[in-house]
């Protein structure tokens, strides 16, 4: 019959319109918050959402998953006087890995000899030009330089801020452990393996 | 090669002797044709032989040998391996003949060559530039042009490391100064010669058949490039009388970056993040064509996990499009918003297991060459596992029951913008373009690549070659993805998913590919030539966006204007791949 196709359209637009409001009221019987609370964000990100299921942003935020990355940052450890060691090591893979060529790295000569130390004298990463690939991050032999989620970068004259110098790029180790705890316990025991089986080598040798 | 390809080669030889040569050299494949004889081989191919596909035309700039190469891909309608034909000329009078009698596909694809290359293409009947603009300078895939901000061949830039003092290239060549004029030339006073050809040519349509007793004017009007409904800054141009479309023509490359000639600048790997902003809406298909034509080149396979891995993202991706795709045809037929927000929603669970996955949303960046960036995240595979085997299809058929019998729907698509099968395969359509026009070619069929061979699938196909059914493919399409993600996710295996050691430097030996998939929007195919170097010496990109706009007119023609803009939703174009 005519108009059928219409009708059956309009019917699930109610349907939805119906399952919007249904969970509101649902989540508001049982005392729970549906809204600004970490229970109602997952449920509303999982398979199982029915309705409309907006993050309201900027009061809510979107959970950004582990692997999430957006702009580069350096890793620095510090020791127990609180003096910081950057983990880079100015090898240079990232700024040869990096696509749009966004990175600048000045390497550290020793006065005397002229020999290269390595530790970065300066860092740059010009973030109007990284395209948060990850490559630098994923290439970097020495886990020194990491992806952010850190994503609310906006600023008000992009030529005074946007160049990030060593400085603001540098993070403590302790930040990307929190922001990317099962890559950090990965890395942390392939590299108390390499050391044990260094160690081990040592000794035999001895 | 394989045994099939080898046959039709030796008849080929045989049939056309001193005219077509194999090609030798190292790495490379498929024939050398005469460039006089060109338009009869082909003509044979086709009619003979059952080459009656043109995939892709470009050229290759061999600076070193002097000499300007263009490529041809055939292959057949009814599946089965490519044909690789090759057109030699000299580089300063470069032309050969067109092809465009005996495929008419070639026409943009020979424009595009002979705008970025110079190649003369003899015999076209417009050749105009088509994505650099009319007073543009030059050809920029050539190998000795440069950009206003060029700084080397080939990246890394040494300026970077180990002595890398920051600076911007706009400080140091500033904006206004960094265009170099001809002498004696005014910008101000300039007017292009290319729209006044274009408006020219528009304007000779001559009615035919029942001519009215009411006298009507021809009004030449321009859709876009501003206009909500060209899904991004595209033009039409288009000649009516009242309402009804006498002539169309589209102008496009407004978001022309030479995608192209930044990928030959690159190295091999850092093209792969630049190949998801082609069709952005599809990044993973557009790391999947990429990674194949490399590896190809390389001669690694990846193992077996990751070849599930890139099985499911891609499916994911065509099911995400495909939505995205549907929504956006309600919304040029005037349905705004709601149905396309109801079909995005499922695009935004998709999108969240992709950005656990890889790491972005759209910009996904997880293919490498011999495998994928990383495992499946915890809980990701369950996450997939719930979407396709339950919301997703559930949803689908929610889809389907809302638009699918819908009057007003069926009353604006049914009959209107038909290509038929002939048309569709003369003018190089792909993908649920071709299909819907009653053509069942399905890459993942015809030509399999990865593990496609292993699933139980069917190719969608119907035949009528309207908007109607372009929208019903699409739903079937998804049907057919939902299965093959079904098995995928069940079959999976544990193991690596990278052959071999990841490296950031990789050595491809010197030849040429031609890597192609079956993205969502259509094939998407990539040839890259390689001369030993890290960075390609050629790197083309066969846009589906781009060449599945071949047969815009004959669809628009005789239809209303309001027609034209369905019938462009209805082909699923992304700005970012036909302009590249």
């Amino acid at each position: 019959m005519n108009g059928m196709g219409i009708l059956k359209g309009m019917g699930v637009t109610l349907k939805r319109f119906w399952e919007t409001y249904w969970d509101d009221i649902v989540w508001w019987l049982r005392r729970d918050k549906r809204y600004e609370s970490e229970d109602g964000i997952s449920h509303r990100m999982s398979t199982n959402t029915r309705g409309i299921f907006t993050i309201q942003y900027p009061e809510e935020k979107l959970p950004v998953p582990e692997e999430f990355r957006f702009i580069p940052f350096l890793l620095y450890e510090e020791d127990e006087n609180g003096e910081q060691h950057d983990r880079c090591t100015s090898c240079g893979i990232c700024a040869k890995v990096c696509p749009p060529q966004c990175i600048w790295i000045v390497r550290t000569n020793d006065p005397n000899t002229g020999r290269p130390i390595p530790e970065p004298e300066e860092f740059y990463i010009d973030v109007d030009i990284c395209m948060n690939c990850g490559f630098c991050a994923e290439y970097c032999p020495f886990d020194a330089i990491k992806m952010d989620h850190d994503y609310e970068l906006s600023v008000y004259d992009r030529h005074q801020h946007n160049i990030y110098d060593k400085e603001k790029l540098s993070k403590p180790v302790s930040y990307y452990a929190s922001i990317r705890p099962t890559n950090y316990e990965r890395e942390e025991r392939a590299r108390a393996e390499a050391e044990a089986a260094k160690a081990a080598r040592k000794a035999q040798h001895n | 090669m394989s045994e099939q390809a080898m046959v039709i080669e030796n008849t080929l030889e045989a049939r056309f002797p001193g005219i077509v040569s194999r090609d030798e050299r190292k790495g490379y494949e498929g024939y050398i044709v005469q460039t006089d004889k060109l338009v009869a081989v082909a003509t044979r191919l086709r009619d003979e032989f059952g080459y009656d596909y043109l995939s892709s035309v470009t050229g290759v700039d061999y600076l070193p040998e002097d000499k300007m190469e263009v490529v041809y891909h055939l292959y057949k309608s009814t599946g089965g391996p490519g044909l690789v034909l090759k057109a030699q000329t000299s580089r300063e009078a470069a032309s050969v003949p067109s092809l465009m009698p005996v495929y008419p596909g070639a026409d943009f694809q020979e424009r595009e060559a002979w705008d970025l290359f110079g190649i003369h293409f003899e015999g076209h009947p417009d050749l105009r530039r088509i994505l650099m603009w009319e007073g543009f300078h030059g050809h920029p895939m050539r190998k000795d042009w440069r950009e206003a901000y060029y700084e080397e061949e080939g990246k890394p830039f040494k300026s970077r490391w180990p002595d890398g003092h920051v600076w911007r290239a706009e400080d140091k060549n500033p904006f206004n100064k960094n265009v170099d004029y001809p002498s004696g030339f005014d910008p101000e006073s300039w007017v292009p010669e290319s729209d006044v050809s274009l408006y020219a040519g528009m304007g000779k349509v001559v009615k035919s058949g029942n001519v009215s007793d009411l006298k009507t004017d021809q009004v030449v009007v321009n859709m876009g490039p501003q206009h909500p409904s060209t899904h991004g800054v595209f033009r039409m141009v288009v000649t009516l009388e009242g309402e009804t479309i006498l002539a169309l023509k589209p102008v496009m490359g407004y978001l022309h970056r030479n995608h192209e000639k930044i990928g030959e600048r690159n190295t091999f790997l850092h093209n792969m993040p630049f190949t998801d902003r082609l069709d952005y809406l599809s990044s993973m298909s557009n790391n999947f064509g990429y990674a194949l034509a490399v590896e190809k080149l390389m001669g690694i396979k990846p193992p077996e996990r990751a070849e599930y891995l890139r099985v499911i993202m891609a499916e994911l991706t065509r099911i995400s499009n495909h939505v995205w795709a549907i929504g956006f045809l309600l919304n040029d037929l005037g349905a705004y918003f709601t149905p396309m927000l109801y079909a995005v929603e499922e695009r935004e669970l998709i999108l969240d297991v992709f950005e656990a996955v890889s790491g972005s949303r759209m910009m996904c960046n997880y293919f490498r060459f011999g495998g994928v960036a990383r495992d499946l995240p915890e809980g990701v595979h369950e996450k997939i596992r719930k979407l396709v085997y339950d919301r997703l299809p559930r949803k689908i058929d929610e889809i389907d029951l809302y638009l699918t019998n819908n009057e007003i729907v069926r009353s604006r698509c049914e009959g209107v913008g038909v290509l038929t099968p002939e048309q569709a395969i003369a003018y190089s359509a792909s993908g649920p373009l071709l299909r819907a026009s009653g053509v069942p070619y399905d890459v993942r069929r015809a030509d399999p690549y990865s593990i496609y061979d292993r699933f139980d699938f069917e190719v969608a196909v119907h035949y009528h070659g309207d908007i109607y059914d372009r929208y019903m493919i699409r739903l079937d399409e998804i049907r057919q993805s939902l299965r093959i993600l079904q098995q995928a996710v069940r079959d999976i295996p544990e193991g690596p998913t990278q052959e071999g050691k990841p490296q950031y430097q990789v050595r491809v030996p010197p030849g040429e590919a031609y890597g192609r998939v079956e993205g969502p929007k259509g094939e998407l195919g990539y040839y890259v030539v390689s001369n030993g170097k890290p960075n390609p010496w050629r790197y083309h990109v066969r846009a589906p966006s781009f060449i599945n706009l071949t047969p815009l007119e004959i669809m628009c023609v005789g239809n209303k204007v309001a027609d034209s803009v369905a019938v462009l939703g209805s082909i699923d174009i992304v700005l970012g791949e036909t302009d590249r």
